[in-house]
């Protein structure tokens, strides 16, 4: 079937065409049906129409699951703009469910109106008693509320490659092509960054290339000539910075900015892990920028990957460990250990649902109180949560800035949001980046391991291979000063009170707290890592309406930035939105005394825009009352 | 192995510390503390590339001894701070101290780790057969039936033997040596300080607190050579105070046998560090049916993990350093005007 390329067909002229705002759409099916690769080059498609975005995948903890089941579906969402986007969305304006299992477990986000569009042969008895349907959903009335889209998707794609002499199996897998290609036409997406991917992709098995390109371009040209679709949609190009975009994920993102980090130490990079969910990916990108001097050792066990990299940290590199709950629990002493030696180590913690294994592919915002505290004595350390994927990489920067410059280990906190979803992001220059200034102690006139700096209260570093200042450190209580080791009563709460004055004195080292909205008013929202887009979102959304509240985003969670009490102070609400049962909550309470609020989700997935407008609504029509 | 050679030519005072030992009197481990800082100056290595690591246990506070660069670390953890220093500072002499405690029991997984990837650390494992830091419970290495605190009717654990693990693991060099026999020791740790890879060194050592007299046979003046093999590479295995008794290999099975008109030296196994059967079989050897063997048992070449690492990130700096810049616009990316 020879298909013109779609440019050249003038049929999407005769339909109309409507002008939208903003689009939500997802992509599910199978684990194995491409939904991921649909969504990402959908994603693609879109930041090259100019549009502002934000994405997140989704999907099963099991690699296989049984094709057909619930719990094999896979899914990615994508919210594209021509504003700015803060979230990958709440509610669907776009399903495209490819079979029973992912209609049935997705259904629930398509908002009423919204177009659905089905596989229609993937609706067979088996499918749909696999799903746990009795009857199929697209016979009956039940999808009555939806613009309901049958398309023959799995026999299209056949059809596409009946003279290809591919194998069934694989012409079968083609078909996330078709359905991309579909709704590229239908919100006017330009399909050649696609087709040019598929040239990459396919290299080497170039029939694969032009298979998928075919069934790409049948599903555009599907879309433009049938009757079946009376519109197609437009959304402009949003308002944008200009300069030079890419697409990153938080898991990218903090890769990136631990290479840049440590360059700008003049250190090379050493990365100690265990793989976990979801965090893995870090070391994946590691693992692959050896030209960079980056070392990425994956280690027996969660204990190893952390002291690896604590060892390094002793030789005069930058330590990194990630890993998510579980592996915090493990690395525990470890830190302890970075926290007495008063080494520089950077902790990232890719938060998951738990407690346990719990939901390793779901995110959660629950290790917090875990970083703050976790550990036996009293023991402070650093506490970073990245804001939104890009905002990763910035962070990842300032982890390696305190931590050398503190002698400190420092906690970084992502999620599984963070790390899978993705967003533009506007490439800095690395001549524009802030400086990491390194500096090793040589001289060893007046040396003494734990003389400190009087200003930072740090300890020197020196390391192995400097000569006549050999010395000894470890997890014994050591002397002021000396770093002998020392038992005596005095002493240990005075290097108690020390290095907890230490890291408390960053809080004069950090930028202060960004209000967004009015310095005072009836109602502030304080969050802190991934629930940065809804609440900026919400919070944008209440301005708009006149009301008066303020956000709050903390990106440093210890120490907490100074002028944080009188902001909390000038608001006559304190709203405090979680993925945990109330974490940074008490920790503001305790602090500061104020009568904050919580709402608190836990369910493994981000919070909606509107469940965070209600709760805003609900606060300040209680103040009124 | 360190390259940097020292410029001044130290001695054994210049590897002790200000620092009062705290060990108990009579503890083994003072005289392995003495060998060990008398061996150091003869390594030729300068002092500030030498580093003593540790985890917990009354070994475990060997590097507050030793005038070079130390860590005492968290409980088995020390092959993996080790493995991680190493890595990225190849240059250094690394040694890590450890016991039957803190190398086989809370960090056996790291030590099995380190042996297996071969990266060139010095261990010295203090084998007591008892935890004496948390005062006289029973250890991997203790045997059956013991009776400590923690078990008053008698162990019901099967022992370890750190050989045959070191062995299982594939460690590339190993040998066994005893606290109070000075020449041995010392020649034990230069031979694992020249050996290209993990080097793992079993120090049987006397806890006259907790388990006095572990190794009395081997150690006494009357009766340690009917009960020390000393082994040598190249030279068959006699044994016995009047240097008759050898081991011979008959049937797949070793058998103590007496040198006389019957048999005669020809026909005793003769030692082999390379051979990997006779590692097996000399690591499973002992007590009380035979001597127990002294000396190297295996001294086999295999690449560093760190040299492979080294040469991974060398090959692809050949192809160019990474440039930051190239490397954040990696991807597809998209122009903003």
């Amino acid at each position: 079937m020879a298909v013109p390329p779609p440019d050249s067909i003038g049929a999407t002229a005769l339909k109309s065409t409507e002008e939208r705002e903003s689009v939500v759409i997802r992509f599910c099916g199978d684990s194995g049906d491409g939904m991921q690769v649909a969504g990402m080059q959908f994603t693609a498609e879109s930041a090259l129409a100019g549009n502002d975005f934000s994405t997140l995948p989704d999907f099963p903890a099991e690699i296989r699951a049984p094709t057909g089941t619930l719990a094999g579906v896979s899914g990615f969402q994508l919210n594209f703009s021509s504003r700015e986007v803060f979230t990958p969305g709440d509610d669907l304006d776009v399903l495209v469910a490819m079979n029973p299992a992912a209609l049935k477990s997705n259904l629930a986000d398509l908002q009423a109106g919204g177009i659905l569009i089905v596989d229609q042969e993937q609706f067979n008895e088996q499918n749909l008693t696999k799903a746990g349907y009795k009857a199929s959903p697209l016979a009956d009335a039940s999808l009555a509320a939806y613009q309901l889209f049958k398309v023959d998707i799995t026999k299209l794609t056949a059809a596409t490659l009946r003279d290809s002499n591919l194998p069934a199996r694989t012409v079968n897998r083609c078909k996330n092509f078709f359905a991309l290609g579909l709704v590229s036409w239908l919100f006017h997406r330009p399909i050649g960054s696609t087709e040019q991917w598929l040239e990459q992709r396919f290299k080497k098995t170039p029939e694969l290339a032009q298979a998928n390109m075919r069934v790409l371009r049948a599903g555009y040209n599907f879309g433009d000539t049938t009757e079946i679709f009376a519109h197609s949609y437009e959304i402009k190009p949003a308002r944008i910075t200009p300069g030079t975009y890419r697409n990153i994920t938080g898991n990218t993102a903090l890769a990136l900015g631990l290479v840049v980090a440590a360059r700008q130490a003049g250190r090379p990079l050493f990365l100690g892990c265990y793989p976990i969910t979801p965090a893995s990916d870090v070391l994946h990108e590691l693992a692959t920028f050896k030209n960079f001097g980056v070392y990425a050792f994956q280690a027996e066990d969660e204990i190893a990957g952390v002291g690896a990299a604590l060892g390094a940290a002793f030789g005069g590199a930058i330590g990194v460990t990630t890993t998510s709950g579980p592996g915090m629990c493990l690395k525990a002493e470890t830190v302890n250990l970075a926290i007495s030696v008063e080494l520089p180590l950077v902790i990232c913690d890719i938060q998951r649902g738990g407690p346990s294994t719990g939901l390793p592919t779901k995110t959660e915002q629950a290790d917090l109180l875990m970083a703050m505290y976790g550990r036996n004595s009293d023991s402070p350390i650093p506490i970073l949560a990245p804001t939104t994927p890009a905002d990763c990489f910035d962070m990842a920067i300032e982890a390696v800035r305190l931590a050398t410059k503190y002698m400190t280990p420092v906690i970084l906190l992502s999620d599984g949001y963070l790390a899978n979803g993705a967003e533009p992001w506007l490439i800095p220059k690395v001549a524009d980046l802030p400086p990491v200034d390194v500096e090793f102690r040589t001289d060893p006139e007046g040396f003494f391991p734990y003389l400190r700096d009087p200003h930072t209260l740090s300890r020197p570093w020196v390391i192995p291979g400097t000569p006549n200042m050999e010395h000894r450190i470890g997890g014994l209580e050591k002397e002021h000063i000396t770093g002998n080791v020392s038992y005596a009563p005095a002493n240990h709460e005075q290097m108690v009170r020390v290095r907890a004055s230490k890291i408390a004195g960053i809080a004069a080292d950090i930028p202060p707290t960004e209000v967004h909205g009015p310095p005072d008013g009836d109602l502030v929202v304080v969050g802190w890592g991934s629930t940065y887009g809804s609440i900026a979102a919400a919070v944008l959304d209440a301005q708009r309406r006149g009301q008066s509240v303020a956000h709050v985003h903390l990106r440093h969670l210890n120490p907490l930035p100074r002028d944080l009490g009188d902001i909390l102070k000038s608001f006559k609400q304190v709203l405090v939105p979680e993925m945990n049962m109330g974490q940074l909550i008490k920790i503001l309470r305790a602090e500061y005394l104020v009568d904050a609020v919580g709402i608190n989700k836990i369910q493994g997935l981000p919070f909606k825009v509107s469940e965070l407008t209600q709760r805003i609504n609900r606060m300040l029509r209680m103040l009124e009352a | 192995m360190s390259t940097a050679v020292a410029t001044n030519k130290l001695t054994r005072k210049d590897f002790i510390t200000d620092q009062d030992v705290r060990w108990c009197p009579g503890c083994g481990d003072y005289a392995i503390l003495a060998q060990v800082q008398k061996v150091m100056p003869e390594l030729g290595v300068a002092r500030e590339n030498i580093v003593f690591i540790s985890g917990i246990g009354c070994s475990s506070r060997f590097p507050y001894y030793m005038n070079t660069y130390g860590f005492h670390s968290i409980h088995g953890r020390a092959p993996a701070i080790a493995s991680g220093l190493k890595i990225t500072r190849p240059e250094l002499s690394i040694w890590v101290v450890t016991g039957d405690g803190d190398g086989l029991s809370i960090g056996g997984n790291h030590l099995i780790h380190l042996l297996r990837r071969n990266i060139d650390v010095n261990v010295l494992l203090f084998n007591n057969r008892i935890y004496g830091l948390t005062k006289g419970q029973y250890s991997p290495t203790s045997e059956m039936g013991k009776v400590t605190k923690s078990t008053p009717a008698g162990s019901a654990d099967f022992p370890f033997s750190p050989l045959t693990v070191a062995l299982g693991a594939q460690a590339t060099f190993m040998a066994r040596t005893i606290d109070v026999e000075a020449k041995h020791l010392q020649d034990m740790i230069k031979r694992a300080y020249a050996h290209k890879g993990t080097s793992f060194v079993e120090i049987l050592q006397n806890c006259n607190i907790f388990n006095d007299g572990a190794f009395a046979d081997l150690s006494d003046r009357d009766s340690k050579a009917d009960h020390q093999l000393v082994l040598e590479h190249g030279k068959p295995m006699i044994f016995g105070k009047d240097r008759n008794k050898g081991i011979r290999l008959r049937d797949q099975k070793l058998e103590v046998v007496t040198i006389g008109e019957t048999i005669s030296e020809g026909d005793l196994l003769v030692h082999d560090e390379q051979n990997a059967m006779l590692a097996f079989l000399l690591a499973h050897m002992g007590p009380p049916q035979f001597p127990t063997p002294i000396g190297v048992l295996r001294a086999v070449e295999r690449q560093l993990y760190e040299e492979i690492v080294a040469e991974q990130i060398n090959k692809a700096q050949q192809r160019g350093i990474g440039d930051l810049d190239e490397l954040l616009h990696r991807g597809d990316t998209w122009v903003v005007r």
